[in-house]
């Protein structure tokens, strides 16, 4: 443990590199390359203080470490409250280890408005890193929405050809989840008089309070999951938004939503998670199997990322929901996994689309003779992606599949066919860019990654291995707080009474396919 | 003992001192003062300022009552005469270089503008349904005038003209709920309804109910909310920009506050009767508010639906009808005069070739053109959406705190769901500013008034969130006050 705020530094420390670079006046040229620098350092450094963060953390302890607390509106009970436990931890490193990659997959690529650019993405990073070490709901809140104005402004100043339509979508579609889960907040400030997270863990809401306000807080994390059917804005908001824009928004940005799931749904609403449970199960399923199927026919190579997305964050829902240890552990690999290999897919588009303007799989194809080394690293994460043992990919989905069938073999037995299709769409997108021949005139001096690509790359396969041949060290933070959570929830289960018969939980039992009970 | 008993004047010591120096300033500028029409306007902001002061020394915000009952000062009246007082000094000061600009710079509107003034502080203070009406008469005949003050081009007197005939209508209707009131009531005054209505445990004859039925339509008026916001699209559009920035703010203030202390103070007992009619207005308002703004050009229209809306919102605080409602009704609306005189500063800015213009699609590109005021409009529309860490995003916290509080669930879901639909049209603006590329670029001058109520307001509403507290608990105060606490 350390005894100066550790995660106010990392959460802060981005936003006063983009204060910086704000300040910086003078000829157009030397801003942008000055507010490159600074942002890539600043963010660097953020890295490397989150670094202390993993290395100062008590597996062993179960509770909120590096625990956070400053009045902010004394007479209402709502204070700045951070902490992070075995569950936020890696959320917060993949954070701050994407952002520098962003920054440094920039470089070259925006030419325009460097400097806002650079301060959207620091001021993005505060805001990501913030809502996961927040630990009072009205401070998680703020955070959590205003993420999206930098993301709304990235995707439409520096998008592609819709990028209007696609920063709109985003914008309304996720904010509509969002107020609804402020009303669900403001409600649970009315009955439990705080909104401080481990205080609300103990409270115990009644369940016919719990199905209300798990379906709002269920409105606002299904949009950012996302899960099918409110999935819609995602293919757009990747396909228009710049190469770093998809990063963050494949890489963390859908974290939240899992990551919403574990930290409130869970311990806040037992009993109402267990009554919807069914219906998550059926939503993932057909996430699963309906975007794999629409991946399939997909001629953007964004767009198929995309999707695949969608079906891989129905095994992180399916695995949160099954509430076993292997299942959300599994869950939480996934999400990590996830959020290094989709990220570095789209960073793997982004090398190509920089050199030929085009996302189009049929623009491509025979890559793999003028680029060797961009076909080794596709095929690393084309790997990952699929499942492949040895690769992180393959831990998530394994746990997550066991955890499934622990509870039930049909889940898990459905879930799989996604395994399977997801080879499918990955191994014929890699074919059909990578091998064949080398027929298309633009393609024939098409140049291989530099050193800058090089860099960024290295150390998301570094990290991509780590997780598949030795997943303990990601694992072994992870389970005090995993166990501690299953162990609240069976007891808050066990604990509390029947729902009781209200109009409310029979429609929520009919919806939901009956308790499991 | 004789008849006559000298009132206490300090309470009143505020309304006094500005209706002297608006009369002084008056003879001063009817002798003479058109000569230097800045130097006038900057008197008149004096005016406001020595106001304020006396405002704030003469009083602790203890509850006083005066003129017979008839005037009331308290915490919750010194709270938002601050925010009415503040509100009409920078509109006075947005106004200069426009009135410059246009060659109607006359002394007559700033003095209007202190007699409006002065109008709403009377309102905020009225503790008698006389004495609101003398105060908001003293307010609203100002302001008609005011609308008209570009008597030459036909849109400012359309405007004048249609503020004035339904503005009388919306005070006949007041006027008829008032009379009502006092027919079934027997008396005037807010202390002598609120023993009747407390003593009869909350019971009214159905006449008492029907007068607040009418009184609440002519309060609606003047806050316009739906159903009687016809008025406000066309008189925003049609008055001189500083004049509807002036509208949008310091009338709106004076007249939820006097609506606030009306409904709960009088006939707070009789919460049951009247808490469906505001609900019903309120979701209404912030509907129609969303909607029909999403289709508008003019700027000045959008922001007259836009301001609808707002008022919808703070309306949320009144039905619940709480301590906690005031409080966020207080909040929400200081919140609401930085976001508005910002918002209405921006617009004020806007100019090609020294004329105004008012398009929405005459921000294009602002961002490459004016990075410092795009940023600062970007930050008032997300603001008004109500997006975090944005101030706009406290202001509708606390109301739907207020009616979750108050169980109203429904209102609150409305509420939030119609501010996703008003985030577009805010967000259309700051589309137009950042993703578009500029057609015919602004004036670069802006003004040094100008810029600097834009970086104030903006700095406020951008960095409110790191230290909310001074003007939480002064709202917590008010609110309290307003409950006998």
């Amino acid at each position: 443990m350390t005894d100066w705020p550790i995660l106010s530094v990392t959460t802060f420390l981005p936003l006063v590199g983009a204060v910086f670079i704000l300040l910086t006046r003078g000829d157009p040229a030397m801003v942008a390359c000055n507010a490159r620098n600074v942002a890539l350092w600043t963010s660097l450094i953020t890295f490397v203080v989150s670094l202390l963060i993993w290395a100062n953390f008590e597996s062993a302890s179960a509770e909120f470490q590096f625990v956070e607390r400053a009045d902010w509106l004394p007479a209402f009970n709502i204070s700045y409250h951070m902490g992070v436990d075995g569950i936020s931890l890696f959320f917060v490193l993949l954070a701050t280890l994407l952002t520098p990659l962003c920054i440094l997959a920039s470089w070259e690529a925006i030419e325009t408005r460097v400097k806002e650019y650079m301060i959207a993405f620091l001021v993005l990073e505060t805001l990501m890193v913030g809502m996961f070490c927040a630990l009072d709901l009205v401070v998680f809140y703020m955070f959590f929405e205003g993420v999206l104005l930098p993301m709304f402004l990235i995707i439409g100043v520096w998008g592609g050809a819709r990028r209007v339509y696609a920063a709109f979508k985003f914008f309304l579609y996720t904010l509509l989840g969002s107020v609804l889960m402020l009303i669900a907040i403001l409600a649970m400030y009315y009955d439990a008089g705080t909104t401080d997270i481990p205080v609300l863990m103990r409270h115990g809401f009644h369940p016919s309070w719990q199905i209300w306000l798990w379906l709002a807080f269920f409105a606002s994390f299904a949009v950012k999951v996302p899960m099918w059917p409110v999935h819609t804005w995602l293919p757009d908001a990747h396909v228009e938004a710049p190469t770093a824009g998809s990063v963050i928004l494949a890489g963390v940005l859908l974290k939240m939503g899992g990551y919403g799931f574990l930290r409130f749904s869970l311990p806040l609403f037992p009993e109402a998670s267990a009554t919807f449970a069914p219906l998550v199960f059926a939503l993932s399923i057909v996430a699963i199997i309906y975007t794999s199927l629409v991946a399939l026919a997909q001629e953007d190579m964004k767009k198929l990322i995309a999707y695949s997305s969608v079906a891989h964050m129905g095994f992180v829902t399916i695995g949160i929901f099954v509430v076993n240890k292997q299942g959300i552990e599994g869950a939480i690999v996934q999400m990590l996994s996830h959020g290094v290999v989709s990220a570095a897919l789209f960073l793997c588009v982004g090398v190509v689309y920089d050199r030929m303007h085009s996302r189009l799989i049929d623009s491509y194809g025979g890559l793999v003779y003028r680029m060797p080394v961009y076909a080794f690293t596709f095929l690393v994460f084309i790997l990952a992606s699929i499942g492949m043992p040895g690769t992180s990919g393959f831990v998530g989905e394994f746990l997550a599949l066991v955890g499934a069938y622990k509870y039930n073999s049909w889940i898990a037995s459905l879930a799989a066919t996604g395994v399977i299709l997801g080879a499918a769409y990955s191994l014929w997108l890699y074919r059909r860019v990578i091998y064949g021949k080398l027929e298309k005139e633009k393609l024939k001096d098409i140049l291989d990654m530099n050193w800058r690509e090089i860099t960024v790359f290295a150390p998301l396969i570094l990290v991509t291995i780590w997780m598949g041949v030795y997943p303990a060290s990601f694992l072994t933070p992870m389970h005090a707080s995993v166990d501690k959570l299953i162990r609240d929830y069976e007891k808050a289960r066990a604990a509390s009474a029947e729902p009781g018969d209200t109009p409310v939980v029979r429609l929520a039992r009919l919806i939901g396919g009956g308790d499991q009970r | 003992m004789n008849g006559f008993v000298m009132p206490v004047f300090l309470p009143a010591l505020p309304e006094i001192a500005l209706a002297v120096l608006a009369m002084a300033l008056l003879m001063y500028g009817a002798f003479g003062g058109d000569r230097a029409p800045r130097a006038f306007a900057w008197l008149s902001v004096l005016a406001l300022a020595v106001t304020t002061i006396v405002l704030l020394v003469s009083g602790n915000g203890d509850r006083v009552e005066t003129f017979g009952g008839q005037f009331v000062m308290d915490g919750f009246g010194r709270f938002m005469k601050v925010l009415v007082l503040l509100g009409s000094a920078l509109a006075i000061i947005m106004s200069m270089g426009f009135m410059e600009r246009e060659r109607i710079e006359r002394f007559e509107f700033n003095i209007l503008m202190l007699f409006a003034t002065l109008g709403m502080l009377m309102m905020i203070s009225a503790n008698d349904l006389i004495a609101l009406y003398v105060g908001l008469e003293l307010q609203s005949l100002s302001l008609y005038v005011i609308a008209a003050i570009r008597r030459d081009t036909i849109k400012s007197t359309e405007a004048g003209l249609k503020y004035f005939v339904l503005g009388a209508l919306s005070s006949g209707m007041l006027l008829y709920g008032a009379s009502l009131i006092y027919g079934f009531a027997g008396t005037t005054s807010f202390a002598g309804l609120a023993r009747l209505f407390a003593e009869n445990g909350g019971v009214a004859p159905i006449g008492v109910v029907i007068g607040i039925v009418f009184l609440c339509a002519g309060l609606c008026f003047k806050v316009s909310a739906v159903p009687f916001h016809m008025w406000t699209p066309d008189v925003y559009e049609g008055a001189p920009t500083p004049v509807t920035a002036f509208f949008a703010i310091a009338p709106k203030i004076a007249a939820i506050a006097l609506f606030t202390r009306t409904m709960l103070g009088p006939f707070g007992d009789l919460v049951g009767q009247w808490q469906q009619i505001i609900v019903a207005v309120s979701i209404s308002s912030m509907v129609l508010g969303a909607f029909a703004a999403i289709n508008q050009t003019n700027i000045k229209r959008l922001m007259a639906y836009s301001s609808i809306g707002h008022m919808g919102y703070a309306l949320v605080g009144l039905a619940a009808g709480s301590e906690a409602g005031v409080r966020g009704i207080v909040i929400y609306i200081a919140l609401y005069l930085f976001m508005g005189v910002g918002t209405f500063a921006c617009i004020l800015s806007m100019r090609q070739q020294g004329r105004m213009v008012e398009g929405v699609n005459d921000l294009t590109g602002l961002s490459k053109t004016h990075p410092m005021m795009a940023f600062m409009l970007a930050v008032f529309m997300f603001s008004m959406a109500g997006i975090p860490p944005m101030a706009g995003f406290f202001g509708k916290f606390f109301v739907f705190q207020a009616a979750v509080q108050a169980e109203l669930y429904t209102l609150a879901v409305i509420g939030v769901l119609s501010s996703v639909v008003a985030a577009f049209y805010y967000i259309r603006i700051v589309k137009l500013m950042y993703f578009d590329d500029p057609v015919d670029a602004l004036d670069k001058r802006i003004g040094g008034e100008m810029a600097t109520i834009i970086l104030v307001t903006g700095a406020i509403t951008l960095l409110f969130f790191a230290y909310p507290m001074p003007l939480i608990d002064g709202a917590a105060a008010a609110a309290a006050s307003l409950f006998g606490g």
